[in-house]
């Protein structure tokens, strides 16, 4: 096993200077780009395939535009129905520069706020280009049928959201999510009836295949037989989302995984900015051991509920005992421009800080107060039943509290991450035809993403930008050679594969591939969570390997591979994680600074904000793989900001 | 708590199935029905049987994942899905009977896990408006009436889980089917293939094996997201209005 010091001896290699992305003013280069790209002949585009894997936002509206354009669609999700992928549980909105509320609102405006709120850690290009697509993304929804709120006279209505002082959100009700997911689902279900999607639920993907240097197709498992299989293609998208379960508890989906990403990184596609982890503010508290995932409660509660802890330590009086005067609002004290509506990143530290002092409430003091008596004597109790009456039930059903009457108890909680496979301006990785959207990238958000942009992000890349990128690699790539199994690339695929499920059925030990998850979770959750230090994350980095060496000796899987077999999914999952975690803590360690959602306590305001270090780190950090446990290479993007000039962050 | 949990198990779609008996102790109040069968499964694995299988995916009550008929309820005595079912609505030494959805247009895949892909195929069939990525004038463009686009919210919020089809006394799937053409009817957007969504939905819905409605009910007492019951005879009515209407 190699020790410690080998894994955090790594080496830098070549930067990465050309991301594709065109020069010239920012405003035109996604013009130019969708101009200088070669386009494929409407009636060749049948002879290509693309295998989209995931049928969240991002994977569902890009299969069915592919479909539409009349490519040759293969399709995967582990979910037994592509309805069903996690982005269905984003509750809030979507952002978009319509300015229909005439409140200074513009492209520009959201392009500055995105970069802002990452804190300058994302590619210009990429966010402009974003803010101007987010305009047709409404459009596009709209005419799918996707039930936005209204106001009496027939149009949209906008609420706003953390991190901007512009109206620009979009939602329906706390369910936007699950709206926009259904539209791009139904959208993608036409392109199933009518031939043009091939569609495998209940499979997952477990390898990517590449040949002569090209990704070439993927292994996968049928999870009701067990049958391992293997899907060619011309071009390969990764739409399988974030990788936030490798902390074991987080508002993720229980199934979500970061498999696809990591094996797809082990074939030579380069991870950008692991350490990029976002905490959301408002979660309900854990209540035991026996905690399996956490629930957001939707950011747009902290338009109208405010965010209070008792001014006293250890003050366990119940909330509506405490009287105003001995109440803390903390955000509205220190950021009163902002208040309740700083990004997420600032929130969720501040309630840390806060319940570190002791001044916590609930159960183990791991919560604060999110009020809403305020609003319920401003608007009345039936428009905030209007507002948030779904989230409201959605947390008495949980904690068997009545928020109306007490206040809610909220605590941060791993929610998204920033980081994820490194793709150019195209959305392709480090490997030719494999391409990365949604989540699973890294692109827009640098080191904070800011409310309502998650939506956002996954249907601009799947609807628009892909659709307008993936020609170009198709046009100069025609395959003229066809694969099959019998390929030496795919079968050492495949076999390594079955080498794997093999070994974990075999092992037979006595811990549960849950029990090795919530350690690697808690670990992480520990050094790697809301405030790193390189002391904690050196303490991770010698541990890590460690629970690898004892998940291989001491792993119990039953059953067999040939059947569906639950726990056999886990644990393959769980594999992944042991050593994606490494990276995470390794980029961790590497990224002495602070910024947006990566606070290193080292590096810190003297008011306890995070303090970037530009001049060391104003890049993307891409990791290439080497060896399990064997240190990766450093590239380096540097980040060059022509538009939005990076300072300081101030929310005050 | 102490339990005892009388579980559906069966070992794939062909296979008999038979309920076993299991005890479960130091259950919580604050549990979630799933994870009070986590607890269960991690006692069956260290014991080297394997855990019994549920479709579970983002227990916060929005996926439709999770379908398990509790003591004969479809999603358990509260209304609500599954997942969001938590354990203080059970009592220390209670006996708790769990089992998969039944109809027969949902086969058996494992123990607690059923085939839902009819659901699937009933969108496909019409449940969608075409609305090819780049073809959408502005969102403004169309003014919807308030009443209108809630109505279409309201029906839009089915979360596809099936517990309409397995609390039916005659499976049938009137109420999913509804909700969707609902949905998409009431939309100005939706106008130009309202009755072809209608008319291939339902003949999609009667080909995959659903039974037929009797306004029973049943359906729309189990929905978690309350679906209503008049979603079925707003559908009804959609459907005969679109057969006079289109000649086949």
């Amino acid at each position: 096993m190699p020790d410690l010091s080998d894994y955090t001896n790594y080496r830098t290699g070549e930067p990465l200077v050309d991301a594709k992305a065109p020069t010239g003013p920012v405003a035109e280069r996604w013009d130019t780009r969708r101009f200088e790209a070669k386009l494929v002949n409407p009636a060749n585009r049948r002879k290509h395939t693309v295998i989209v894997v995931g049928t969240g936002l991002a994977g569902g509206s890009a299969g069915a535009t592919l479909a539409e354009q009349g490519y040759h669609v293969i399709q995967f999700c582990f979910q037994d129905s592509p309805r069903r992928a996690h982005s269905v549980a984003a509750q809030g909105g979507i952002n978009a520069a319509k300015n229909y509320r005439n409140d200074g609102d513009s492209v520009h405006r959201l392009f500055y706020d995105t970069v802002k709120g990452g804190d300058f850690r994302a590619r210009e290009s990429n966010v402009h280009r974003l803010a101007e697509i987010s305009v047709e993304i409404i459009d596009q929804c709209v005419a799918q049928g996707v039930p936005f709120a209204r106001e009496y006279g027939g149009l949209l209505d906008n609420r706003s959201f953390g991190g901007v002082q512009v109206s620009r959100t979009f939602y329906a009700r706390g369910q936007t999510g699950q709206q926009l997911l259904l539209g791009a689902y139904q959208a993608l279900s036409r392109q199933i009836a009518a031939g043009n999607v091939e569609l495998h639920s209940r499979t997952e993907m477990l390898d990517l295949v590449v040949v002569d240097g090209k990704a070439r197709g993927i292994v996968a498992r049928d999870l009701v037989t067990g049958k391992i299989d293997t899907y060619f293609a011309d071009a390969v998208v990764l739409a399988s989302g974030g990788y936030g379960n490798v902390f074991y508890l987080s508002t993720n989906a229980m199934n979500s995984n970061a498999t696809a990403i990591w094996r797809a990184h082990r074939r030579g596609a380069w991870f950008a900015n692991p350490c990029f982890t976002q905490i959301h503010p408002t979660c309900i508290p854990r209540t035991g051991d026996h905690q399996s995932k956490l629930t957001l409660m939707s950011e747009s509660l902290r338009n109208d509920g405010r965010i209070w802890v008792p001014k006293a330590k250890g003050d366990d009086r119940p909330a509506n005992r405490i009287p105003e005067d001995e109440r803390d609002y903390y955000l509205e004290r220190v950021y009163p421009a902002f208040g309740n509506l700083v990004p997420r990143d600032i929130a969720s530290r501040a309630a840390k800080n806060v319940c570190d002092e002791g001044r916590g409430v609930g159960p183990g003091g791991q919560g604060v107060y999110l009020d809403f008596a305020e609003a319920i004597e401003r608007m009345g109790r039936k428009k905030v039943e209007e507002k948030y009456g779904n989230l409201f039930d959605m947390y008495a059903r949980i904690t068997a509290e009545d928020p109306y009457e007490t206040p809610m108890r909220i605590y941060p909680a791993v929610h998204y991450t920033m980081g994820g496979l490194w793709v150019d301006y195209d959305l392709q990785t480090t490997i030719p035809g494999l391409f990365a959207i949604g989540e699973a990238n890294f692109s827009d958000h640098g080191a904070n993403r800011l409310g309502a942009s998650a939506l956002m992000q996954g249907l601009a890349d799947g609807y628009f930008v892909l659709p307008s990128t993936i020609n170009d690699y198709l046009a100069r790539n025609p395959h003229t050679e066809e694969i099959d199994a019998g390929h030496p690339a795919v079968a050492e695929a495949v076999a390594e594969t079955e080498d794997r499920l093999n070994l974990l059925l075999a092992v037979d030990g006595d811990r549960t591939p849950d029990s090795f998850h919530r350690e690697i979770g808690e670990l992480m959750w520990e050094f790697c969570g809301m405030a790193r230090t390189e002391e904690g994350l050196r303490k991770a980095l010698g541990r890590i390997p460690q629970i690898r060496e004892e998940f291989w000796r001491r792993i119990k899987v039953p059953g067999t591979g040939e059947q569906f077999n639950q726990s056999l999914e886990k644990a393959n999952r769980v594999v992944d994680y042991l050593e994606l975690a490494e990276l995470m803590c390794l980029d961790a360690l590497h990224r002495a600074e602070s910024c947006g959602g990566h606070f290193r306590e080292e590096s810190q305001t003297p008011d306890g904000e995070a303090a970037r270090r530009d001049e060391e780190f104003s890049y993307a950090a891409a990791w290439e793989f080497s060896a399990t446990g064997d240190a990766p290479v450093l590239h380096k993007e540097d980040l060059v900001f022509e538009y939005v000039h990076p300072t300081q962050r101030s929310y005050a | 708590m102490k339990l005892t949990l009388r579980v559906w198990r069966q070992q794939n779609a062909e296979a008999p199935g038979a309920m076993a008996t299991y005890e479960v102790d130091g259950i919580s109040q604050d549990m979630s029905f799933l994870e009070m069968l986590d607890t269960l499964n991690e006692e069956l694995i260290l014991g080297g049987d394997e855990p019994v299988a549920f479709d579970h995916d983002c227990r916060e009550g929005i996926c439709g994942a999770c379908s398990l008929v509790i003591n004969g309820d479809a999603h358990g005595p509260e209304r609500t899905t599954t997942c969001q079912l938590h354990m203080r609505s059970f009592d220390d030494g209670d006996t708790i009977d769990i089992e998969p959805w039944r109809a027969s247009a949902f086969p058996v895949v494992k123990d607690l896990v059923v085939d839902r892909s009819s659901f699937d195929r009933i969108i496909q069939a019409g449940g969608y408006i075409s609305a090819p990525t780049g073809t959408a004038p502005d969102a403004h463009a169309t003014p919807v009436p308030k009443p209108d686009a809630d109505s279409a919210f309201e029906h839009a919020e089915c979360i596809g889980c099936g517990a309409c089809v397995a609390a039916c006394p005659n499976g049938s799937a009137m109420l999913f089917t509804s909700a969707k053409v609902n949905h998409l009817n009431v939309l100005p957007q939706g106008a130009p293939e309202r009755e072809t969504r209608v008319l291939d939905m339902v003949a999609t819905m009667d080909d995959e094996g659903f039974g037929g409605c009797t306004l029973t009910g049943e359906c729309a007492t189990a929905c978690p997201k309350g679906i209503p019951l008049p979603s079925i005879t707003a559908m009804n009515k959609e459907w005969l209005r679109a057969t006079r209407k289109v000649r086949r």
